[in-house]
């Protein structure tokens, strides 16, 4: 078994966010039974956690913006760790996440040693 | 009362109070002073009747042959004298409280001293139906069904191992509590889980068990330092299971699974108490798997089938999953998908767990293409009755295959 990141991409802020905040208050329900069936299957190593919407962002010579909405379209909405054999499996279990129907992206990392 | 109630009752009493008083290093010493008491008591009544006050006539002689004990046993007194925390220096008066209030503290000590990780969780159920509820070796023997010697080598290698491990019994302080309260609630959690769900076919075995942990449960609650969110949750999921505990057993000592089961049989009052420790425990910011255990298990109080009660034990399987992975949670989220999003998704997430090494697998499987596919259902029904071992589980499986062909 391979631990993976599942790191979940999301337009935050910019005019046309998407999903709206209504689609994520939507997507709640769905969302936990992703998560509730990767952990049914013994397969989640560390559980998402609740990310507020600030956010700072630090650039060359220590620039920090508020929000990282203006430099990074697509920012991070949820972040968790999975238990997988290989990509395969791991990218199975991503096409699960609700959230990607509403325009959101999930980047399956492998983690080394 | 009934003497052997009031033996068990005072057994634990004495030797909570006399260990309190020795420690962990001379627990026999505890146990043998009170046996002796009880023999005595047994000897005496059975040829002067039962006296007036029972309790205070065990109280006197196991405090006298306490003291006889330490005015005998010089080398004992010479061993023990540094450890006796509650006299200054010992003398021949030494002072043995059998207060209620010193019955209670040692209590709640042995609790925290019993309750350890040093040992197996299993001994330490074994170990807590000794020392803390007073049950005798046949008693704790029927109850794990296995024999007296086996329960025997388990208590002693237990106790050896507590004072191997230096264990103090002592009243935890504020700053323990936490950390000591978790290995705690999870021997009160198996050992009502071993009265519920056990093999035994000792029904009024199993609802003691049941009662001793909500006993002990009780107790830490009505310790300020101990009274805790989780501690409440606790009990509360104890109090909504055990609602049950009459409508789940057949005339015949069989199990009647949940859905044919008899609502008006229900304990109201259990169900209402449960109601109320679960109201207390919704204070401060844990959600302790407790909480969790004890929401499911109040939605299963609501024998209607509404798709808020499933969506919500869902949600509740959800969160307890990601709190900690468990087999059975696994296979009781499949089945409240089942009820909450159809037998189709149920499957397809059923088909994702792989536990195909437990026969409750199958039946769940069996369960889900009932009606569906009844052809499979049969198949894995069959599977399960290959696998399952005992003869409750046996029986259920059947029952569930005759349903098939209704």
């Amino acid at each position: 078994m391979n631990e993976f990141l599942i790191a979940i991409h999301r337009d935050l802020k910019s005019k046309d966010a998407s999903p709206s905040p209504e689609q994520m208050q939507a997507a709640i329900k769905p969302f936990q039974d992703w998560i509730g069936s990767i952990a049914a299957q013994n397969k989640l190593v560390a559980p998402p956690k609740r990310w507020d919407l600030d956010g700072r962002v630090v650039t060359k010579n220590s620039t920090v913006t508020n929000g990282p909405y203006a430099e990074i379209k697509e920012s991070i909405g949820g972040l968790f760790l999975i238990r997988a054999e290989n990509y395969e499996e791991a990218v199975e279990i991503a096409k699960g996440c609700p959230i990607l129907e509403w325009g959101a992206s999930v980047e399956v990392r492998m983690a080394l040693g | 009362m009934l003497l052997p109630n009031l033996f068990r009752t005072e057994y634990r009493n004495i030797v909570g109070v006399l260990c309190y008083l020795f420690g962990i290093e001379h627990v026999e010493i505890a146990e043998d002073i009170v046996s002796d008491t009880f023999l005595a008591a047994t000897e005496h009544w059975s040829l002067h009747g039962v006296p007036d006050n029972p309790t205070g006539w065990l109280y006197t002689v196991a405090k006298n042959k306490t003291r006889n004990y330490l005015k005998r046993n010089a080398l004992f007194e010479k061993k023990l004298a540094p450890e006796i925390r509650y006299t200054s220096e010992i003398s021949e008066e030494i002072e043995i409280d059998l207060s209620g209030k010193n019955i209670s503290d040692s209590q709640l000590a042995m609790i925290f001293a019993v309750c350890n990780p040093a040992i197996s969780t299993e001994s330490q159920v074994s170990l807590a139906l000794s020392l803390l509820c007073g049950f005798g070796v046949q008693e704790i023997a029927d109850a794990f069904l296995t024999n007296k010697t086996v329960v025997y080598k388990r208590l002693n290698r237990a106790k050896e191992k507590l004072k191997e491990a230096r264990i103090r019994i002592e009243q935890p302080t504020l700053s323990e509590i936490n950390n000591r309260l978790d290995p705690v609630l999870t021997t009160l959690y198996l050992l009502f889980s071993e009265g519920y769900y056990s093999e035994s076919q000792d029904t009024v075995l199993r609802k003691d068990l049941c009662a001793e942990a909500m006993r002990l449960a009780s107790l830490l609650l009505g310790n300020e330092a101990t009274n805790k969110p989780a501690v409440n949750a606790l009990l509360s999921m104890m109090c909504f299971h055990a609602s049950r505990f009459d409508a789940r057993v057949g005339d015949n000592g069989e199990m009647v699974l949940y859905e044919d089961q008899d609502e008006a049989r229900w304990d109201q009052e259990l169900i209402s108490l449960g109601k109320d420790f679960l109201i207390k425990a919704s204070t401060g910011e844990e959600v302790s798997r407790y909480h969790l255990e004890a929401g499911i298990a109040f939605w299963h109080t609501q024998k209607e089938d509404t798709s808020e009660k499933w969506e919500r034990i869902l949600q509740l399987y959800n969160n307890l999953l990601i709190l900690e992975y468990s087999p059975v949670a696994a296979l009781n989220r499949t089945f409240a998908v089942s009820k909450a999003r159809g037998k189709e998704q149920a499957i397809a997430e059923a088909e994702k767990l792989g536990l195909t090494g437990s026969h409750f697998y199958y039946s769940l499987l069996g369960h889900l293409y009932t009606g569906l596919d009844n052809e499979k259902a049969l198949a894995h029904f069959q599977k399960a009755l290959e696998m399952a071992v005992s003869t409750s589980d046996q029986q259920v499986i059947e029952k569930n295959i005759e349903k098939l062909f209704l």
